[in-house]
C-alpha cells in the first residue's frame, strides 16, 4: 500500500532546476521543513543538468558550475531531496495540499501546506514530412543527450529549426566529433541582428554564442537563414533530408531553390513552451504571451497563482530562461515564506533583483521562437501531426471543421493529444490549425482540461502490492 | 414572433440532445443551450460501459430498450456488442452475485451463470481467483468521448439552433414562457426542458424549485495501448469495477469510484481522488493480472447527478407550467438515448411507450410503476 508520511509540512516544491532548488534552499533556510522532488537523479532542471557518473572528466562549462553550486548548497540545506521521483497528482485536503507521487519504492503521498510547482518547459516542435522517423529528436532532447552523456544524435547531422538551440546544437555536434551537415534557421539574419542590443545585456552569453557560429563557420558547415526542412525521407530511419528558403512568416518559399542532404539524423525544434499539466490539472488560472512562450499560468511577481496555497516560478510560469529562474525563485520563496507566516492576510513582499535586466537575454531567445502562421505550411495534409494516436493534419482539420472548435472536444471527436504524451508535442499545432480554420486567435482557442497522472502512472509500480482482503469495498450500488 | 422558440433545451449531453431531436422531429423550433461542448459532461467522459448486469431492477425495461438504441446508433459511437462477465472473488461477493443477478434475470435481462472454468477458456486474461460468475451476451460498450461528435451531427441536421459555450446565468416566467439570460444574450421561449445532469440543481433553482440532487463524481482511468487481455466487458458482482479494452488496445478501468468536488465548485468536471483511484487500479489489476505491463496514461472525473431514491427525474417540473425535468437516470448513458426520447413524448403530448418519473414525488418512499 501506498505509504503516508503523516507530518504536514510547510513548502513542497516541484521540479529541482535553478527556480525550484532555490524555492527550497530558502525556504529551509528560513527554518521551514521542506520537500523538493525531481524526476532527474539530480537537481539542475534542464540548462544546469548534472552530468552522467560516466563523462565526470568533460570539461566544465559556466552551466555546469552554476549547477554543482546548486547542487552544493540543496544538498548541505535542510531541505528533504527526493530524486528519481514522479508526481502524479496534486489534490486539496483539509489542512493544504496532498501531493502522490512514485519512486523506486512505490507510491507515497506527502501532504503540504504550499506547493510551488517549478516543472519548466517542455520543447515544442511543429510537424514537418517525415518528422516522426526514428532519427529524428528534438534540438532540447538532444542538448539533454550530449550535455547528460556526451551521446551525439548521429553521425551526420541536420540542424534546424529557430532559437538559440540551433547554433549550441550544431557546435556541441561538431565540438563532440559528429558531422553537421547544415545548420536551417527559420529566422534571418535580421531577426536575429535586431536583438543584439538585448543579447548584449550579457555579452559573455553573446560572446559565446558570437563564438559558436564562427566555429561552424570556419568548419564550413553551411549556415542556411531563412532555411526549414520539407522534409524528411529514409526506409525506416532518416536517411535525407530537403531543406528550402522560407519567407518572414516561415511559410516555404520558392520550391525549386530546394537542396538535399544524407543525414543520419535530424535534431529539430521550435523554441520552449511553459509546461503547464501540473497548473491545468490543478485548475490555475492561465494565459497567453507569445513573448513569454505561450499559454503559461497566471501568477503575480512573486509566483503567487490564482489559487492559494499554490505557487509557480521559473520557465512554467512563462520562459525567462536559466539566469532569471534563481531570481524568480528567491521571490517565490518570499511569497511562500511571507504567506505561511500570516495567512489570514497575506503580507505584500516585494520583489527582489531585477528581473527585467537578467532576463532581458532569455526574453529575446524567446521573442526569436514565438510561433509564426506560414509554419503551418510546411504541414502537408498527410503529415503526422498527432503522433501518439497517428493522427495526420488531414485527419485533425476533418475534426476541426465538423464541429470539434474547442480543445476538449477536437481531443475527443478525434483524439488528438490523448495517447501517453498528454498532448505535448501536437497540442499547439491542433490550436493554431483551429484558430486558422475557425478565424479566431490562438489565445481564443484554449487549454484542454488537464488531468492526473501528470506522467504515465505504471500500474506495476502502483497496484501490485496489494491484499485483496485490504480492499477497501464502499457499499454497493442499490438494486 | 419569430424569435420566440417553441422551447429551449438546457443541457446538451445525450439527455437534452436525444430529448431535442425527437420535440424537433415533432414538429417544435428547438433552441439546445450548453455551457460547454456537446456530449462534453458526465454524457462524454463516462466509460462507455453498457452493461445490463449493473443496471437497476426496476430500470431493466428502460436498459433494455436503451441497448436497442444503442445498436441502431452503431459504428457512429462505436458501439460493441461483446458480452459481459461478472466475477466474484470471495463467498460473500458469490452471493451477492447470485441474489442481484437472479432479480435482474426475471426483469428480463438475458442473464446467466457459468462455471469458474468457463470463464477462464473464454477470458484466459482473467486471475484464476473467480468464485462465481454470471453472464450476459448483449453487454457491450460504446466511447463515450464520441457523444458530442455524434450528436452534434444530428442536431445539425435536424436544423436545432444549437448554442455551445453558452451559459445560463437566469430564467424568468413571463409570457408566453421564458426568458432565459444566457452569456450569449437573451433566449425566449414557450416550454422549457432542464437537462443538464449535474447541474440540474442549480437549474431548478432558477424556477424557484429546490431539487434534493446530489452529485456521484465517478472516476475513470485508461491506459496506453497494448496487448489484447480481455475481450468483453469486466464487472465485479459489488460493482466496483468496470473494465474493457478497446479496439485500439487501451483499457478502461472505472466501477464508480468517487472522486472530488461538486458541480459549480471550481473546476468543471470534478478531479481525481488519489487515495480512491488507486484502489480501483488494485482491483482491476487483481482482476486482470496482465494490466501490470501497462502504465495508466489519463484519469478523470465526471458528475453523476442523482436523488435520494436513485431513481430519474423525468416529468413536468412541479408547480412551474411549462417547465420539465430530465435527469439523474442511473445508468444514464445506457438509457438516455431512450428515455429522452420519452421525455419528447411527453412533451409533445404524446403518450409514452414505459411511464416517466415523476419529479415531485416523495423521495423517500419506493417508488411505484
Amino acid at each position: 500500500m501506498a505509504e503516508q508520511q503523516t507530518a504536514i509540512i510547510d513548502v513542497l516544491v516541484v521540479g529541482a532546476g535553478p527556480a525550484g532548488a532555490t524555492v527550497a534552499i530558502e525556504a529551509a533556510s528560513a527554518g521551514r521543513s521542506v520537500i523538493i522532488i525531481d524526476e532527474q537523479k539530480a537537481a539542475g532542471g534542464q540548462v544546469w543538468r548534472a552530468k552522467s557518473p560516466a563523462i565526470l572528466s568533460a570539461p566544465p562549462t559556466p552551466e555546469s558550475r552554476a549547477g554543482d553550486d546548486l547542487r552544493q548548497r540543496l544538498s548541505t540545506s535542510e531541505a528533504v531531496c527526493l530524486f528519481d521521483h514522479r508526481v502524479w497528482q496534486i489534490q486539496p485536503v483539509d489542512d493544504g495540499w496532498m501531493v502522490a507521487l512514485t519512486g523506486s519504492k512505490g507510491p507515497k503521498t506527502i501532504t503540504a501546506q504550499t506547493v510551488v510547482l517549478a516543472t519548466g518547459a517542455q520543447e515544442r516542435i511543429f510537424p514537418v514530412p517525415g518528422w516522426t522517423l526514428p532519427g529524428v529528436i528534438g534540438l532540447a532532447a538532444a542538448t539533454a543527450l550530449m550535455k547528460g552523456q556526451m551521446i551525439l544524435p548521429g553521425q551526420r547531422v541536420a540542424v534546424a529549426g529557430v532559437g538559440p538551440l540551433l547554433p549550441f546544437v550544431a557546435h556541441e555536434i561538431h565540438r563532440q566529433g559528429g558531422e553537421v551537415a547544415f545548420v536551417a534557421d527559420l529566422n534571418g539574419f535580421a531577426d536575429w541582428s535586431k536583438r543584439i542590443p538585448q543579447m548584449l545585456r550579457r555579452p559573455d552569453l553573446a560572446l559565446r554564442g558570437a563564438g559558436w557560429l564562427a566555429r561552424l563557420r570556419a568548419a564550413g558547415i553551411p549556415l542556411l537563414y531563412r532555411h526549414g526542412i520539407r522534409n524528411i525521407t529514409g526506409d525506416g530511419k532518416v536517411e535525407r533530408v530537403e531543406v528550402g528558403p522560407v519567407d518572414d512568416q516561415w511559410k516555404p518559399a520558392d520550391t525549386k531553390a530546394t537542396r538535399s542532404f544524407d543525414v543520419d539524423a535530424v535534431c529539430l525544434g521550435h523554441g520552449l513552451a511553459p509546461a503547464t499539466e501540473a497548473t491545468r490539472m490543478l485548475n490555475c488560472r492561465h494565459h497567453h504571451d507569445p513573448a513569454l512562450g505561450g499559454w503559461h499560468v497566471t501568477t503575480d511577481d512573486l509566483g503567487r497563482t490564482s489559487i492559494a496555497g499554490i505557487y509557480a516560478c521559473g520557465d512554467g510560469a512563462g520562459i525567462l530562461g536559466a539566469a532569471a529562474a534563481p531570481v524568480r525563485g528567491r521571490n517565490t520563496a518570499l511569497a511562500v515564506l511571507a504567506d505561511l507566516t500570516d495567512k489570514a492576510r497575506p503580507p505584500h513582499s516585494s520583489a527582489t533583483g531585477n528581473l527585467r535586466s537578467v532576463s532581458a537575454f532569455g526574453r529575446a531567445m524567446t521573442s526569436l521562437a514565438i510561433p509564426r502562421d506560414g509554419i503551418l505550411d510546411q504541414i502537408t495534409p498527410e503529415t503526422i501531426v498527432c503522433r501518439c494516436e497517428g493522427l495526420t493534419r488531414a485527419d485533425v482539420e476533418a475534426g476541426i471543421t465538423s464541429g470539434g472548435i474547442s480543445p476538449n472536444a477536437l481531443k475527443s471527436d478525434t483524439r488528438c493529444g490523448m495517447g501517453p504524451c498528454g498532448g505535448r508535442f501536437c497540442q499547439e499545432t491542433a490550436a493554431m490549425l483551429t484558430a486558422r480554420l475557425t478565424g479566431r486567435r490562438v489565445e481564443d482557442i484554449g487549454l484542454p482540461t488537464g488531468r492526473p497522472p501528470l506522467r504515465p502512472l505504471a500500474i506495476e509500480v502502483v497496484a501490485s502490492d496489494f491484499d485483496y482482503d485490504e480492499l477497501p469495498i464502499p457499499a454497493p450500488a442499490p438494486l | 414572433m419569430s424569435d420566440i422558440y417553441d422551447i429551449a433545451v438546457v443541457g446538451g449531453g445525450i439527455m437534452g440532445s436525444g430529448a431535442a431531436l425527437r420535440l424537433a422531429e415533432g414538429g417544435m423550433r428547438v433552441v439546445l443551450l450548453e455551457q460547454g461542448d456537446i456530449g462534453q459532461g458526465a454524457s462524454g467522459v463516462n466509460a462507455g460501459t453498457l452493461s445490463l448486469q449493473i443496471k437497476r431492477v426496476k430500470l431493466m425495461p428502460y436498459a433494455l430498450r436503451g441497448h436497442q438504441e444503442w445498436k441502431r446508433m452503431g459504428a457512429e459511437v462505436d458501439y460493441r456488442e461483446t458480452g459481459g462477465y461478472t466475477l466474484a472473488f470471495t463467498d460473500r461477493e458469490a452471493d451477492l452475485l447470485h441474489e442481484r443477478m437472479t432479480m435482474k434475470q426475471e426483469a428480463g435481462a438475458p442473464i446467466s451463470f457459468i462455471s469458474p472454468n468457463e470463464v477462464a477458456v473464454r477470458e484466459p486474461g482473467l486471475c484464476r481467483k473467480v468464485v462465481a460468475a454470471s453472464r450476459c451476451p448483449s453487454d457491450g460498450f460504446a466511447n463515450s468521448s464520441l457523444t458530442g461528435r455524434y450528436y452534434r451531427h444530428r442536431l445539425k441536421a435536424a436544423n436545432i439552433d444549437v448554442r455551445e459555450h453558452c451559459s445560463v446565468a437566469e430564467i424568468h416566467r413571463d409570457e408566453p414562457g421564458f426568458t432565459l439570460q444566457t452569456s450569449t444574450g437573451p433566449v425566449h421561449a414557450r416550454r422549457l426542458l432542464l437537462a443538464c445532469g449535474g447541474w440540474l440543481k442549480q437549474a431548478a433553482g432558477m424556477i424557484g424549485l429546490d431539487l434534493p440532487v446530489r452529485a456521484r463524481v465517478n472516476t475513470v482511468s485508461v491506459t496506453e495501448r497494448g496487448p489484447r487481455l480481455v475481450s468483453s466487458v469486466i464487472g465485479h458482482a459489488t460493482g466496483l469495477l468496470t473494465l474493457k479494452q478497446k479496439g485500439n488496445g487501451t483499457v478502461l478501468i472505472g466501477g464508480g469510484w468517487q472522486g472530488l468536488g461538486q458541480p459549480g465548485e471550481g473546476g468543471n468536471r470534478g478531479r481525481v481522488d488519489a487515495e480512491s483511484v488507486l484502489p480501483n487500479l488494485r482491483l482491476a489489476r487483481y482482476a486482470v493480472p496482465g494490466l501490470k505491463e501497462l502504465r495508466i496514461v489519463r484519469s478523470w472525473t465526471g458528475f453523476e447527478a442523482n436523488v435520494p431514491d436513485f431513481y430519474p427525474l423525468a416529468g413536468a417540473a412541479p408547480g412551474v407550467e411549462g417547465a420539465f425535468l430530465l435527469g439523474c437516470v442511473r445508468g444514464g448513458y445506457t438509457i438516455g438515448p431512450f428515455i429522452s426520447k420519452l421525455m419528447g413524448d411527453f412533451i409533445l403530448g404524446r403518450e409514452t411507450e414505459l411511464p416517466l418519473f415523476d419529479p415531485a414525488r416523495d423521495f423517500t418512499k419506493e417508488i411505484q410503476l
